[in-house]
């Protein structure tokens, strides 16, 4: 395994990503809807509608959180504590959403995308292992999606934390799950898109059976992310080591799954 | 790392008994090639000759079903990493990143073939400069026209600095004077010392680069060697050519001393010698007997004359081994 060119493959994967306009620019809009635009419009709207019955309602709500939970909602209101509790524990799950979705889109155009272009060959000929190739991909495809989402949630804090109450926000549970808990999900979903990229005729076909993939993983990870938030920092670490767990295992079996020849398009069965 | 043999006795590559298929449809059924060392070896043969797939071998980049590959006196198969990284390969498209400048496509090639990080811009000037592409260095690849794709794609298969050089159509959808230029390349690089295997269809491109040919059919070898070997195994005595006035036959001259038999041409008449030292007298005796001579023209029979024929008696063995199954 020769880590520098896997790292060359990263680097020139990351390079063509930043300047494809036309991917990044979609995938800005995407995130600028989760992080930004969504969470500010309900916010804005359950701080300026007063003491309405939509309002009192959601805050009666919350009283079915575990306590824990409850401990951690802030404010004196029920706006303030409803709109603590949407940020917290409703959008900033969402946050997996985004790097997912982005990661299946990018990771399934991967391998695939080399064949269509007519430069599997270059790769196929060249002194580079599968192996360093695929882990190169999956190191391209998580690094942008990563630093988007971290950009993003960046956003989100600056933006939605004053009307929440203040500078409060993200908790500890939240630092885990973005910098520990999150990366094991992409690492999973992208190591699936991966080999699936590697062993499809076409791009449309890789981003159809990506989809089918990562859509349940989007909703098991949002899921574990609102879990990790409700409970503890022990429960979080928990559920980051399983996903780690399951995601190294992907992506090892991933790594010997793809064939010098699929890069050429012409594998068996292919 | 293991040595790439260099030994002039060894050939650069190997191929024996090579069999290949994808799904029901077979690519290569008993391939035999040999490319001597220090050479340019074309591989001739039509659309589906199964060329493209033999490079691929070659350099393990396919795998095979039967069969030994020996390149650089390595098997790819075990040795893939030290096989390719002796090798530059030209596919039939440029396969280059039309997003990235050509500096930053010859840079990626450098360091997956872990060229030292201090030589890699000396490396890049020189590829670049010996393939006339430095101007464009800078620009998208998206923007250069298949002429200096071509040209960009020679410059990286050389950028690390190769024992062998496999070149899959390399003139493919060129200007005749951009492939011109590019045959000159090649020819130039066996003078540095370089072997080169090389794929075509276009027989005019072997005529006069190729030291050794192989001839392709339906993914098999049907012969191999020097060309002007080849030649004089399915030519064995000198000919003429001849033309003369008027609608005369002139296929008498066969009764002549020396002439072993004649056959019809496209300009005239064949006359096959048993040596060119007999075509005066043919002369002579066609102007004794009334005959105005327009032309004659020694005749050296071309790559394109053997390739055809090569097919042409591959054909015939096939349609005879067929009436023998019939008969039988």
């Amino acid at each position: 395994m020769n880590w520098s060119r896997t790292m060359t493959v990263a680097r020139t994967d990351v390079k063509q990503l930043v300047l494809a306009k036309d991917f990044w620019l979609p995938m800005s809009i995407l995130g600028s809807i989760f992080f930004i635009i969504v969470p500010l419009i309900l916010l804005l709207s359950i701080t300026s509608l007063g003491d309405v019955a939509a309002v009192q309602n959601i805050a009666d709500t919350l009283e079915i959180l575990p306590q824990k939970a409850q401990d951690q909602i802030k404010g004196d209101t029920p706006q303030g504590r409803t709109s603590y509790a949407l940020a917290v524990f409703l959008f900033a799950p969402m946050a997996v959403v985004v790097p997912l979705t982005i990661s299946t889109a990018v990771g399934a155009a991967s391998l695939v995308g080399e064949r269509a272009r007519g430069t599997g060959e270059f790769l196929a000929h060249s002194p580079a292992a599968t192996k360093e190739i695929y882990l190169g991909k999956l190191l391209a495809s998580l690094l942008p999606d990563y630093f988007t989402t971290m950009v993003g949630f960046t956003c989100y804090s600056l933006i939605v934390g004053p009307d929440v109450g203040g500078w409060f926000f993200p908790t500890t549970q939240w630092w885990l799950l973005m910098l520990f808990v999150l990366p094991g999900f992409m690492v999973i979903g992208l190591s699936l898109v991966l080999r699936l990229s590697g062993k499809v005729k076409s791009t449309a076909a890789a981003q159809q059976a990506s989809g089918l993939i990562t859509l349940p993983l989007i909703a098991i990870s949002y899921a574990q992310a609102s879990g990790a938030i409700y409970g503890t920092a022990g429960t979080t670490i928990i559920i980051g080591a399983i996903t780690w767990a399951i995601g190294l295992t992907s992506t090892w079996r991933g790594m010997s799954s793809v064939k010098r020849q699929r890069l050429l398009g012409v594998a068996d069965g292919v | 790392m293991k040595q790439v043999s260099s030994h002039p006795a060894t050939p650069a590559v190997s191929l024996r008994g090579i069999a290949k298929s994808f799904n029901d449809v077979t690519a290569l059924s008993d391939l035999d090639v040999e490319a001597p060392d220090g050479q340019i070896t074309v591989l001739l043969g039509p659309n589906g000759a199964g060329k493209t797939t033999a490079i691929r071998i070659v350099t393990g980049a396919m795998s095979t079903e039967a069969g030994t590959v020996r390149t650089l006196g390595l098997d790819p198969e075990v040795d893939g990493e030290e096989v390719r990284h002796a090798c530059g390969v030209v596919s039939a498209k440029p396969a280059l990143y039309d997003r990235l400048t050509g500096n930053e496509n010859l840079r990626y090639a450098a360091e997956l073939n872990s060229v030292a990080k201090n030589i890699i811009d000396d490396r890049i000037w020189a590829a670049a400069g010996r393939f006339g592409i430095e101007h464009a260095l800078n620009s998208q690849v998206g923007g250069y026209s298949t002429g200096m794709k071509t040209r960009l794609a020679l410059a990286r298969s050389v950028l690390h600095e190769p024992t062998l050089l496999l070149f899959d159509e390399p003139t493919s959808g060129l200007d005749p004077e951009s492939a011109q230029a590019v045959l000159q390349l090649i020819r130039d690089m066996t003078s540095d010392g370089h072997t080169v295997v090389m794929c075509t269809h276009h027989l005019v491109e072997a005529e006069g680069l190729a030291d050794h040919v192989v001839v392709l059919d339906s993914g098999t070898d049907l012969v191999a060697g020097p060309p002007g070997k080849l030649i004089r195994r399915f030519w064995p005595n000198d000919s003429v050519e001849i033309a003369v006035e008027g609608d005369r036959s002139i296929e008498d001259v066969a009764l002549l001393d020396g002439v072993i038999r004649t056959e019809p041409s496209k300009n005239g008449v064949r006359v096959i010698l048993e040596n060119p030292g007999v075509t005066p007298d043919v002369v002579k005796a066609l102007v004794r007997s009334g005959h105005r001579i327009e032309m004659v023209n020694p005749h050296e029979p071309t790559l394109e004359e053997l390739y055809f024929a090569v097919r042409k008696s591959a054909r015939d063995l096939g349609e005879s081994a067929r009436a023998d199954a019939v008969a039988r």
